[in-house]
């Protein structure tokens, strides 16, 4: 891939070694076939003008090139875009100086760029409490619900009415179970899943300040009865065994793919490695949520990463990422970029482009997510989260919910001993980022 | 009359060690003091905005129960890849040196290990021990045994240290064949005459002679099962479930590394700079003495 790469970028520089060039250096954490993909949308960027060249650099995994990134910059020596994952944009945020905001560097570019042309969850997690658009939306993907149709045969349940809600789910659980299969459920990414979505799906905060999004003085709520209740669910079926713990990151598909388990929840982009690897009937739809809170389902909210510009550059080479970025928001290229990665396209545009080429009837699945993250205008609860070195803190949800899970704590005080971890997290990243 | 080569000039030796110091310094003195200076600080990842705040971070880590329980899992792991890699080092080293036909193949293949790297031994363990995917869960499954240790710390804990012991073996066997090999047979054989069983011969004559090298290893045992497992968890269960083999380096790194925590992950090293000192010295002042040259 590198080597692949090397030659386009070798071939492109002999073109146009005649004219002065403005190198344009983008570090990423998007290996095996979405690199593929990225270098693509590098390519068509390159050879679609002369003035710039974006040179995409694999990192490593998204803590990994974060990392690297701000080593550099202590160094003096960034890239000019750098991809974070989604619980790295508290940080970035927060490095006034590191970063140039995005609608800064349209507007001193004169880049056309009009924020209500991105889909609204997918440019709310980016945005900051006065409306302004601080990071590029690139991949953005939500949690979604995968059921194995044969195992529902077998239960004696109809393969095409997956549960609505988490009671019809508890009962499909228990026919499954009574149908002779054991694991009936797992998941992927289980703070993602069960608490960031959960609140937003259901229109409740997990932190105070919306989330964190108004301020830094922000402190978590996870403790409230319906995150008890949903965690105290999933802990009473690990202990009947019908819920499998797998991980703390994708692991659950494998589970799923083997046919182990009857049902998943999971990104939209683990779907390409259950097409590969599922020798079964499967389909993937909404996840679930309690009927009796008012309003629910409300709307999903994002994962992935979004481009962050970094600051200390030459205007010309900022023009040059305003241009890029004014290319990477083209309907044809956010198309392209979305079938092809199962990603969720970034605009209303691209997304109508694709309902109209008849991309979805042909692969449902891939307009749930979608349909997830745009079911309501989101609202304070449900526009995203930005909680300060939210990677430890997630990591604490993540802790105390396997205590659960193991059948070392009952829920409640295990999501209050996670709210008071938390917090502490967040007291010393408020302190480290007063100025 | 001790022997001893007096160098005339007055420059000349410090020259031939100054490669060596400079070595140390730049490498190993530099970045510990360095590690010093940031745990008294509290700092954002880019370095913008930066406070001294004496001992506030190492104040934050000893109120932290996860911290110090860290403390206790570190302890038992240090303790299990220390024992159980020495133990089975000096069982494999005792066979191998009654081995008379094909020794040398027989002492080929037990060092091999040592060439794998941490982190590739870590996933080759994960790999055989998945939960779902795994050969040896799968047989662990067909003997009723619920094996899952993505949720059950005791059994993570296992994996690791069953990880860490079988890449440090190798290197175990290694001293323990050439100590065993500079035993003079001559004792062996006077207490063979004596009428002393294999077993006996092996307690009161091998094994105290041994004491050198089981000293010598229990140190670097110990040193490594304290910094150089890292690449073993990191590689397996990172810490988890639940901080069940969140061992302090790990904690370090993840801190340091992943979180973008400097001054936290700073007043860890430190910690555990302490630690490793006290040891050392623990090991060399108290427990030597006990050791028969």
């Amino acid at each position: 891939m590198i080597r692949k790469s090397l030659v386009a970028a070798l071939a492109l520089l002999g073109a146009t070694a005649a004219h002065a060039q403005t190198e344009i250096q983008w570090w990423h954490s998007m290996g095996g076939a979405l690199g593929d993909r990225l270098n693509d949308l590098a390519n068509k960027f390159n050879a679609s003008q002369k003035d710039y060249k974006i040179v995409p650099t694999f990192k490593g995994s998204y803590p990994e090139s974060m990392t690297a990134a701000i080593a550099a910059y202590r160094a003096g020596n960034a890239p000019h875009i750098l991809q974070v994952f989604e619980v790295g944009t508290a940080t970035m945020m927060s490095a006034k100086g590191a970063i140039v905001p995005v609608y800064k560097l349209m507007k001193d570019a004169d880049e056309r760029f009009d924020p209500k042309a991105y889909l609204g969850p997918v440019a709310g997690y980016y945005t900051d409490s006065k409306g302004n658009m601080l990071s590029f939306p690139f991949n953005s993907s939500t949690a979604i619900f995968y059921w194995n149709k044969d195992a529902y045969r077998k239960a004696g349940l109809d393969p095409n009415k997956p549960p609505r809600t988490w009671k019809e789910f508890l009962a499909n659980v228990e026919k499954i179970q009574a149908s002779g299969q054991k694991c009936a459920y797992t998941t992927s990414w289980p703070s993602w899943v069960h608490v960031e979505n959960f609140a937003a799906w259901h229109n409740i905060p997990i932190g105070t300040k919306e989330n964190g999004i108004a301020g830094t003085d922000t402190r978590f709520t996870i403790n409230d009865p319906l995150h008890v209740r949903q965690v105290q669910m999933l802990g009473e079926l690990a202990k009947k065994g019908a819920f499998s713990y797998a991980g703390r990151t994708n692991q659950g598909g494998a589970k799923f793919s083997s046919g182990e388990c009857a049902m998943l929840t999971e990104s939209t982009g683990g779907q390409a490695n259950i097409r590969r690897d599922a020798k079964f009937d499967w389909a993937v739809t909404e996840i679930p949520y309690w009927d009796d809170v008012k309003g629910a389902p409300q709307n999903a909210i994002i994962g992935g990463a979004s481009l962050w510009v970094m600051g200390g550059k030459t205007n010309n080479a900022y023009k040059g990422v305003a241009k890029f970025f004014g290319f990477l928001s083209r309907p044809e290229v956010q198309m392209e970029w979305h079938t092809t990665t199962g990603y969720v396209p970034i605009t209303y545009a691209a997304y109508e482009m694709t309902k109209k080429s008849g991309f979805y009837e042909k692969n449902p699945g891939a307009e749930v997510a979608i349909k997830m993250l745009m079911k309501k205008p989101p609202t304070a609860n449900s526009k995203g989260l930005r909680f300060g070195s939210y990677v430890q803190g997630r990591e604490v949800f993540e802790e105390e919910m396997e205590a659960v899970f193991a059948g070392k704590k009952d829920a409640k005080a295990a999501l209050d001993e996670a709210v008071k971890r938390g917090n502490e997290i967040l007291r010393k990243f408020e302190a480290a980022n007063k100025s | 009359m001790e022997k001893r080569v007096v160098f005339r000039s007055a420059w000349l030796p410090y020259a031939l060690v100054a490669p060596q110091i400079a070595i140390t310094i730049i490498f190993f003195f530099w970045p510990a003091a360095q590690a010093v200076y940031y745990s008294f600080l509290v700092q954002d990842p880019f370095g913008l905005s930066t406070q001294f705040v004496w001992f506030q971070n190492f104040q934050e880590l000893f109120q932290n129960d996860h911290y110090l329980a860290s403390f206790k899992i570190t302890a038992i792991f240090s303790a299990l890849v220390a024992f159980s890699g020495l133990a089975i080092s000096l069982l494999l080293a005792v066979m191998a040196d009654h081995v008379v036909r094909g020794a040398l193949a027989y002492k080929t293949l037990l060092i091999w290990p040592y060439a794998v790297a941490p982190a590739i031994a870590g996933v080759l363990w994960a790999f055989l021990f998945a939960p779902s995917i795994g050969i040896v869960s799968y047989f662990l499954r067909r003997m009723g045994y619920d094996w899952n240790w993505v949720l059950q710390g005791d059994q993570a804990m296992a994996l690791i240290v069953i990880a860490s012991t079988w890449k440090q073996i190798s290197y175990n066997f290694l001293f323990f064949l050439a100590g065993l090999q500079s035993i003079p047979r001559s004792l062996l054989e006077a207490a063979a005459i004596d009428g002393a069983t294999p077993f006996r011969r092996f307690w009161t004559i091998v094994f105290p002679l041994l004491s050198p090298t089981t000293f010598f290893l229990l140190v670097i045992n110990i040193v490594y099962a304290f910094f150089g497992t890292f690449g073993v968890v990191d590689a397996t269960t990172q810490g988890g479930p639940a901080g069940a083999t969140q061992i302090l380096v790990y904690k370090v790194y993840y801190d340091g590394v992943k979180a973008a925590d400097l001054g936290g992950s700073a007043a860890q090293s430190v910690v555990l700079m302490a630690i490793v000192i006290v040891l050392t010295v623990v090991q060399f002042r108290f427990v030597e003495k006990k050791v028969q040259y």
